[in-house]
């Protein structure tokens, strides 16, 4: 048995029934992990000990024939954005260097209450600003498929980790697209919730009203596996939300006969790549075969979602990111003599050039003259993109779309441009504006061996059917 | 341009970042394009469209009531020690860049 290459469920089961141990894996993965992420950077921090007691905690349960958790023994990494207890948490931030957070991340601790086994923390772009992963401030990360290109981001570690391996799944976290987008590059599934599905409470935050946790694994059930173990009502995040989490594994063979497909023609306009573009009409023709019927739909404010997103989530970012004042957590300068000094040189120090670029936009975006036309404004066409798919839900179940116009793009090659960098999220920002769950699941490969990710939305709180449907996929794909 | 050289250093001064000369000559370029790509939000009439602050709004918000009582969902019992206990002085101080036993320590405060 390759101790590397098991799903969620394959390797809870190996435990089981005895077949290996949750120390065995933890070691095995730690050992992929020596001779893989030298070249893939996914990992920034190894969270040994923890594991190691995790596993052990497993298979003393097994041992005694004590039926084991959804996650139990399943060896997992951690987006270097949520907090964990004693083991180093960056942010891929040169600010964070040498932060060790006092307490854990709701999603991570719910992760090990399954029985899931932390290995360690993944790197990404700085505050998960980014969709290339090149603005970590440690190194970037490259794509396992095709080590001169970027893994996408800002969740590049998560993602890579799982194509190459080195862990079983991973959580990362979604504010633009930066689950669904890595996910898509690196040929994984990623599935962004519902906003308030899942707590972020222990969440390093970039944007509070769009930021999403969320499972990066190597199929669809093991994601359904994953949000069920973390979704739900969470005290200490009030935007959490009361909605009862259903069986997301019960529900994935339900039949997709019938359901309602919407295409909209605005995800299929000017910039997306010929081959994406086939990739995914064969893969509206497969779902039609499954008996699901294709309504088309339209998004008639899809084109003003990048500068809205840009707007808002750059001005919750300027307010957020306020706090690494050097006070508390985070770098102080040296040979500062004023506090308003050693606020800006240790601001100037710790950030890299895109969080400095977003925190300047964001800024601009709520000072006193701009207010009103741009983050005001941004708020209103909100409203009008989330009634967009209001109206469009009305018709159908789920909408059908690329996750990203192009497949994965080469190291270097977008990151003196920061505004073509931004039009990499066309068709992932809108579902985070909207805060509606998305998954992007693989639906082929370029003539390049790149592949390609296929993104199904769906309702609010209706990750069931949008599970359903990429599981039917996955299946006949 | 929209955004002028002036306006970078007053942005920066209000967001506590110090640019180094060339930062703030890259700022300038960055920030005028971004601003112009948009600008084309301005296409849109949006005057009779209410503004969107967070989707929470949306959910579990009890629409027969008034006021912070539509959000009843939101809201706990107040309890003194929180849902968690206070983190105790030295955790909480753990990762200071400078600290004593009680409090964070800062350079002098003198203003600018």
């Amino acid at each position: 048995m390759d101790l590397t290459s098991l799903t969620i469920d394959s390797a809870r089961s190996a435990i089981a029934e005895r077949k290996t141990t949750a120390l065995a894996l933890a070691e095995a993965h730690y050992a992929h992990i020596q001779k893989e992420n030298a070249q893939i950077g996914a990992y920034l921090t190894l969270s040994k000990e923890r594991a190691l007691e995790q596993a052990d905690r497993i298979d003393r349960m097994a041992a005694e024939g004590k039926p084991l958790p959804a996650l139990g023994g399943v060896p997992v990494g951690i987006k270097d954005v949520m907090s964990t207890r004693g083991v180093r948490t960056t942010a891929g931030s040169k600010s964070l260097e040498h932060y060790i957070p006092p307490y854990d991340c709701t999603a991570v601790a719910r992760m090990e209450a399954a029985g899931a086994v932390v290995l360690g923390k993944l790197n990404c772009d700085e505050f998960a600003m980014g969709s290339s992963n090149e603005n970590s401030a440690f190194r970037p990360v490259r794509n396992p498929r095709d080590l001169a290109r970027v893994p996408g981001g800002s969740s590049g570690g998560s993602a890579a980790a799982v194509a190459a391996n080195m862990a079983v799944a991973t959580l990362g976290s979604d504010t633009g697209g930066s689950i669904r987008q890595p996910a898509s590059f690196c040929g994984v599934v990623g599935l962004m919730p519902t906003y308030g599905r899942v707590s972020r409470y222990g969440l390093i935050a970039f944007a509070s009203s769009l930021d999403h946790i969320g499972p990066l694994t190597k199929t669809v059930k093991d994601a359904a596996i994953v949000l069920r173990a973390i979704a739900g009502r969470d005290p200490m995040d009030s935007t959490s939300a009361d909605v009862p989490v259903p069986d997301y594994v019960a529900e994935l063979d339900k039949p997709v006969r019938g359901m309602k497909i919407g295409v909209a023609q605005e995800y299929f306009a000017e910039g997306l790549d010929d081959e994406v573009r086939q990739a995914v009409e064969s893969a509206i023709e497969k779902l039609k075969n499954l008996g699901c019927e294709i309504v088309p739909v339209s998004l008639p404010h899809t084109a003003y979602a990048i500068p809205t997103y840009y707007l808002i989530a750059t001005a919750e970012a300027s307010a957020n990111l306020a706090r690494y004042d050097g006070v508390r957590c985070s770098l102080r300068a040296r040979g500062v003599k004023t506090l308003s000094e050693m606020y800006r040189r240790s601001r100037e120090e710790g950030f890299g050039a895109e969080v400095k670029r977003r925190i300047m936009l964001g800024t601009y975006a709520l000072s006193a003259g701009y207010y009103d036309a741009y983050y005001l404004k941004a708020q209103k066409v909100r409203t009008l993109l989330t009634r967009d798919f209001d109206e469009a839900f009305a018709k159908v179940d789920a909408i059908v779309t690329p996750t990203s116009p192009t497949a994965a793009f080469r190291l270097g090659e977008k990151s003196n441009d920061p505004l073509a960098m931004y039009l990499a999220d066309i068709y992932t920002v809108t579902a985070d504006l909207a805060g509606i769950p998305g998954i992007s699941i693989p639906c082929g490969k370029t003539k390049e061996n790149l592949p390609i990710g296929l993104q199904i939305l769906g309702k609010h709180f209706d990750e069931s059917t949008i599970l359903r449907l990429a599981h039917a996929y996955e299946a006949c794909r | 341009m929209k955004v002028t050289d002036k306006d970078v250093v007053y942005v920066a001064e209000l967001a506590n970042l110090e640019l180094t000369g060339e930062e703030r000559r890259t700022m300038l370029r960055d920030l005028n394009s971004i601003l112009e790509y948009m600008d084309r939000l301005n296409e849109l009439d949006t005057s009779d469209v209410p503004p969107m602050a967070q989707v929470s709004d949306r959910h579990g918000v009890d629409e027969s009531k008034q006021g912070s009582e539509r959000f009843a969902y939101a809201s706990r019992e107040d309890i003194v020690e929180g849902l968690r206990k206070s983190l105790p002085h030295k955790e909480a101080l753990a990762n200071a860049p400078d600290a004593d036993a009680d409090f964070f320590r800062v350079p002098k405060v003198i203003e600018r």
